[in-house]
């Protein structure tokens, strides 16, 4: 099955290894383009989106705050940067579709409506976090929102999720499983043993490859062979495969709503490979050395997903400035409360320790 | 020279079976790789191919006879020019004729292990089963009460099992519930480990627990710990299953035991049942449990008969060790196929006055140390036996046990019989070395009683 590519906009200037590999797609771009080509978002959409990755960007720093001050603990992967991948896949995606991702988490869950305050909560380790203080950032979940995790361990939701839609379609339903991981995670053998399944049986499973350049300090092509086609990784197994700029949360909503009709329609998983970006390291320990400051500032200058859509909403008069500055207003009080909650609410009283060990 | 053709075992573990079919009949001429004979046993059905050219000359056992012992002469094949018509000889009808010596007599009845089960209401009908059709019939009867309920794995459907534990299965519940995966097992894990939290209730049939280490991740990181990671919100219920331990000269990589690894993970059930009743009983009741089970099974009792509660809805509780014989002079604590070396040992205890008793533990987490401690503070002296390597094994678990909660009721040290601490040999001689025997039980427990 040909795989579909679309330009890739997400090119760091000059990324030692990885370079950008949007070039060599280039041609197949153009034809596809005009296929893949997006629709402008509605007012509402645009202040919708805007809203959602505005808090999930103010959620993080917020996040990168209190671990400084020693209120987070373990491992705190931020997903500053990538924040249109997330929330352009949730505006496709239905009721009742599932959820589920790596150790960078926290945008996934708010995107799901998962309660900012929870989220926090857990990451401070308390009683009313969204796993009782026992989680921690990489293992969170909610049925009542379709997250299913959260998964510590680099593509283990990979099959996770395939069997999530496995389940979707022995009940005979349409819902569909959106299943996140990282370019990193492409390298594992579950991932294509997923495929195969997943291929195989016609399971309705988007794979949404964030591909954010770095594995940790590994930038993707010193890891993956042909690193400009990962989108392609599923060609052998029949999966049609899109490289998607995921700095646009447009065009991240646009190549949502095709995979997921695809897969709603009974046609086999749906493989998006999403271009994006982080700004901050690997984790909160990381100083990400392995990449300059001018490639990190271009990014953020050039093609962060939150300022272009603020852009669009200024230049097409959706709302003021004012306006917007009210919702970043709103955005930050949530937060805050969230902060304050996170703190005082209690830790996990001592007899926590021995619940929830099996049922 | 006329050549012997023997009955040829389909598996490391087959001891006898069963002389379907003759396609040949004497006096035909046979080329090699005619199919000349099918044979089967309780898990497959095979072919027998002429090794040689020649005439069949003289065909020894006669189609349909049971329990043909492997390497038994099924038949003769003569060379070119030999005299085939010198030795005629009807072939023996089955039920064989006494007088017959080249036939191996169909054993009166298939032995029948004794169950004594204080859960067994008196007046019970008991059943005859193999700890094969066991399993099978608790799938099935599970499968039937729940439509959430599936099977997948290798080999499970169109196969029919890689060990015929699934027979029949696809038949009557549908490729939709019986999934042939491919050989896949970190993938299918994790896919089924998904279905469960998506409210599924797989079981996942490993060919062997041996291949499961490339699924361990998903049995541990994803399965076990998600309810204590979620806060309770969210768990798996999953059932593992599938052989583990040794078979029969198989080597290092498909003879390991794995009670102890899964043993000691926080979130496993872990099951390792030894008879029919308690396969069945047990099975029935990890389909049915919230939680993921690691249900370890033995390729050397698939075959073993049993006697079996003849009760709609037979359930043995997960957690509960039985007494499976009662003594006053020594415990011995076994489990799985440990069992059999600890009855046969106690028989010959009991013929030198020595009454042990042995507790099947049946299920290895949670551990039911109560069972284990009442009868150590009877006895006074503890031997345990597992196949599984000694060090950090279940059998260290339970000495640990008995050491901490009747240290003062031991009148001797607690003494394991385990398998050996190497990798497991191919070689015959020292592929019983490895593994416990039943003169090292007895001599464990003569140990425990300064005899």
């Amino acid at each position: 099955m040909a795989a579909k590519s679309k330009a890739a906009a997400a090119k760091p200037g000059k990324a030692g290894a990885s370079g950008a590999k949007g070039g060599q797609g280039a041609g197949k771009a153009a034809a596809a383009s005009a296929k893949n080509a997006f629709s402008a978002f509605s007012p509402e959409e645009e202040l919708s989106a805007y809203h959602d990755m505005l808090l999930i960007r103010r959620f993080e720093e917020r996040a990168g705050q209190l671990y400084g001050m020693g209120l987070i603990g373990g491992f705190c992967h931020l997903y500053i940067g990538q924040e249109a991948v997330v929330v352009g896949m949730q505006m496709a995606a239905g009721e009742g579709d599932s959820v589920l991702t790596s150790y960078r988490d926290h945008g996934h869950m708010l995107a799901c409506g998962m309660d900012a305050k929870g989220v926090m909560a857990e990451l401070t380790g308390r009683q009313s976090g969204y796993s009782k203080g026992k989680g921690g950032s990489m293992h969170m979940f909610s049925r009542e929102k379709n997250f299913y995790g959260g998964h510590g361990i680099v593509a283990a939701q990979v099959p996770l999720g395939t069997g999530l839609a496995f389940a979707n379609k022995y009940r005979g339903t349409d819902r569909v499983c959106l299943t996140y991981f990282g370019e990193g995670a492409v390298n594992q053998g579950q991932v294509y043993e997923s495929f195969n399944m997943a291929s195989l049986w016609s399971l309705p499973v988007v794979y949404i490859i964030e591909n954010n350049r770095y594995a940790m300090g590994t930038a993707v092509a010193r890891a993956a062979a042909k690193a400009e086609e990962i989108y392609n990784r599923g060609s052998v197994y029949g999966i049609p495969g899109e490289q998607v700029d995921g700095m646009d949360v447009r065009a991240v909503h646009a190549a949502g709503v095709r995979a997921i009709a695809h897969c709603r329609a009974g046609k086999g998983p749906y493989i998006l490979e999403m271009m994006t970006y982080r700004y901050r390291g690997h984790s909160m320990s990381d100083p990400a050395k392995y990449r300059s400051k001018d490639e990190v500032q271009r990014m953020r200058a050039e093609h962060d997903p939150i300022e272009q859509a603020r852009q669009r909403i200024v230049e097409a008069g959706h709302a003021s400035e004012d306006e917007l500055k009210a919702i970043d207003k709103k955005i930050r009080a949530i937060v805050t409360e969230a902060a304050e909650f996170a703190q005082s609410s209690p830790e996990p009283a001592p007899s926590e320790l021995w619940t929830d060990v099996v049922r | 020279m006329a050549t012997e053709i023997l009955m040829p075992a389909l598996s490391p573990t087959m001891e006898q079976g069963k002389l379907a079919k003759w396609h040949v009949k004497e006096g035909d001429s046979v080329a090699s790789g005619d199919v000349i004979a099918e044979i089967e046993t309780d898990k497959a059905t095979m072919e027998v191919e002429a090794v040689d050219e020649g005439v069949v000359s003289r065909i020894l056992v006669a189609e349909g006879t049971e329990n043909v012992k492997v390497n038994t002469p099924i038949a003769e094949i003569a060379g070119e020019g030999e005299d085939t018509a010198a030795v005629p000889q009807a072939p023996v009808a089955a039920p064989a004729a006494p007088a017959a010596p080249a036939i191996v007599r169909a054993e009166a009845a298939r032995p029948v292990e004794p169950v004594s089960d204080a859960e067994v209401p008196e007046g019970t009908q008991m059943e005859e089963m193999t700890v094969r059709e066991a399993l099978r019939a608790a799938m099935a009867e599970e499968m039937r009460r729940d439509g959430d309920v599936f099977l997948m794995g290798e080999e499970v459907a169109q196969y029919q099992g890689a060990y015929k534990i699934s027979q029949g299965l696809l038949d009557e519940f549908g490729a939709q519930r019986v999934i042939d995966t491919p050989i896949t097992e970190h993938g299918f894990t994790g896919l089924a480990v998904g279905a469960a939290f998506g409210g599924l209730k797989p079981i996942v049939e490993f060919m062997t627990f041996n291949f499961a280490m490339q699924a361990i991740d998903h049995i541990i990181n994803s399965a076990a710990k998600t309810l204590y990671m979620s806060g309770g919100q969210m768990g798996a219920q999953i059932v593992f299953r599938g052989a583990s331990g040794a078979a029969a000269r198989v080597g290092a990589q498909h003879s390991q035991d794995y009670g102890a690894w899964y043993s000691q993970i926080p979130g496993l059930k872990v099951v390792q049942p030894y008879s029919a009743a308690d396969a069945k009983g047990l099975l029935k009741s990890a389909i049915r449990d919230p939680n993921p089970v690691v249900f370890l099974e033995n390729e050397i009792l698939y075959g073993r008969t049993f006697q079996v509660p003849k009760i709609d809805d037979w359930l043995v509780p997960i957690g509960k060790a039985r007494i499976a014989r009662p003594g006053r002079d020594a415990t011995i604590v076994s489990w799985g196929i440990g069992m059999t070396y600890a009855e046969k040992a106690a028989e010959q205890l009991a013929a030198e006055g020595i009454e042990a008793e042995i507790i099947d533990l049946r299920t290895l987490r949670p551990m039911d140390t109560e069972t284990i401690i009442a009868s150590v503070k009877k006895t006074g002296r503890v031997v345990v036996v597992e196949e599984g390597w000694p060090q950090c094994s279940v059998s260290t678990e339970v000495a640990m046990r008995v050491m901490e909660h009747a240290f003062d009721w031991l009148d001797a040290p607690p003494v394991r019989v385990t398998g050996k601490d190497v990798p497991m040999p191919y070689a015959a001689n020292l592929e019983k070395l490895a593994q416990p025997s039943v003169e090292e039980v007895v001599e464990a427990v003569r140990r425990v009683r300064y005899v």
